[in-house]
């Protein structure tokens, strides 16, 4: 499989995650979202994925893009270890909790939202669509959560919360209002897959980044 | 989230519309809004994706709110065509009848409250002549006509079809 990925991209990062955790060796292909214009934008990308976005997986003779889909999809013919529990109302439970964050943060700051709000804006702007979700994530893991977002095993949902509390340090979002989410975030991070995934080991890491 | 849809059924609450519509299909499995085969079922969620993660969240009410009332028509018009033009691409390579295949699936429940937005929005629909095909065909079934925002309880009289 050939993985398109930016290091730094947080919907690159969760499939990199669920990659790792279910063992599948891949190939990375970097794109960087910023050199160039943006490669992303070239041709040659477009042609393989329309929207123009990281990641998308070429895998079993076809490209998905969307990180959820592609790990639904790694999920439905790779099944062990789960990423999803059997129970259809803990799925629920995992599915909400990532659409809360790929679909309910995460597009609001990601970079080509925030290059539209303009670069004075761009902080506040950011800092906001994170507290926000993250105020009803603290409140939804209140009830769902044990050692991980839902229960104590890994789910869909603990591969979206990781990247997103980066993104949330990197924006400087105060996180002493989420006690859960933090906890969380640092059993995760202390897994081998969530670690070989991390943005500063990554082959198109910058130097000045690298772990 | 304090944010609509959410769905109390079988004891719990769901919200987030997709994994409220995946619970439904994998306890109450037919009629399917899912392929059987692994890989299409992956195009049915990367088209649901795009959708609902990657253009709905940039046009919806409360983000509008924050760009301001002389932005926001812009802004709504720009992430729209944005996720259209590449919806429509993909869409070439999955599309018979409906959105993947001949089918009905959660990726046409995506799409028709997506195109009405988008004219609600003003947005020139002839640079995509696939989605406007499909939400055509689409809009012709008892399921998306008794389910549109005019026959609701809430909607009000001069909306009302």
């Amino acid at each position: 499989p050939i993985l398109y990925s930016y290091f730094r991209s947080s919907c690159s990062w969760r499939v990199r995650i669920a990659l790792a955790l279910k063992g599948i060796d891949y190939e990375t292909m970097p794109i960087n979202l910023i050199k160039d214009g943006g490669q992303q934008f070239s041709k040659e990308f477009q042609a393989l994925n329309p929207t123009r976005q990281v990641p998308a997986l070429e895998i079993d003779g076809i490209t998905i893009s969307q990180s959820l889909a592609i790990i639904e999809y790694l999920e439905e013919t790779r099944p062990t270890p789960r990423l999803l529990p059997q129970d259809p109302k803990k799925r629920a439970r995992v599915r909400m909790i990532s659409d809360l964050i790929a679909g309910g943060i995460h597009p609001l700051q990601n970079l080509s939202v925030l290059k539209q709000v303009g670069q004075e804006n761009q902080l506040t702007w950011a800092q906001n669509a994170i507290t926000s979700g993250f105020n009803s994530l603290e409140q939804i893991l209140q009830s769902t959560a044990g050692q991980y977002c839902v229960g104590d095993e890994v789910s869909m949902a603990d591969l979206c919360l990781v990247p997103q509390v980066a993104n949330a340090e990197r924006f400087k979002v105060d996180l002493t209002p989420y006690p859960t989410i933090s906890r969380i975030n640092k059993t995760l991070l202390a897994l081998e897959a969530f670690q070989v995934s991390h943005p500063c080991r990554q082959p198109d890491t910058p130097a000045e980044l690298r772990a | 989230t304090r944010q609509v849809p959410a769905l109390e059924i079988d004891g719990i609450t769901i919200s987030q519309s997709l994994a409220i519509i995946e619970y439904l299909e994998e306890t109450r499995p037919t009629p399917r809004l899912l392929p059987q085969d692994p890989k299409k079922r992956a195009r049915v969620r990367m088209i649901s994706d795009l959708i609902a993660g990657g253009i709905h969240p940039l046009q919806n009410l409360s983000v509008l709110k924050q760009v301001g009332q002389e932005n926001q028509l812009t802004w709504a018009q720009n992430a729209i065509t944005s996720g259209f033009n590449s919806l429509e691409q993909i869409l070439q390579s999955t599309a018979g009848q409906y959105c993947v295949g001949d089918e009905v699936s959660m990726a046409d429940l995506c799409l028709v409250p997506q195109v009405a937005n988008a004219e609600r929005f003003k947005v020139d629909l002839t640079p995509y002549p696939t989605i406007s095909r499909i939400n055509k065909t689409l809009l012709a079934l008892e399921a998306f006509q008794v389910s549109h925002p005019c026959r609701q309880p809430d909607t009000p009289a001069e909306l009302r079809a």
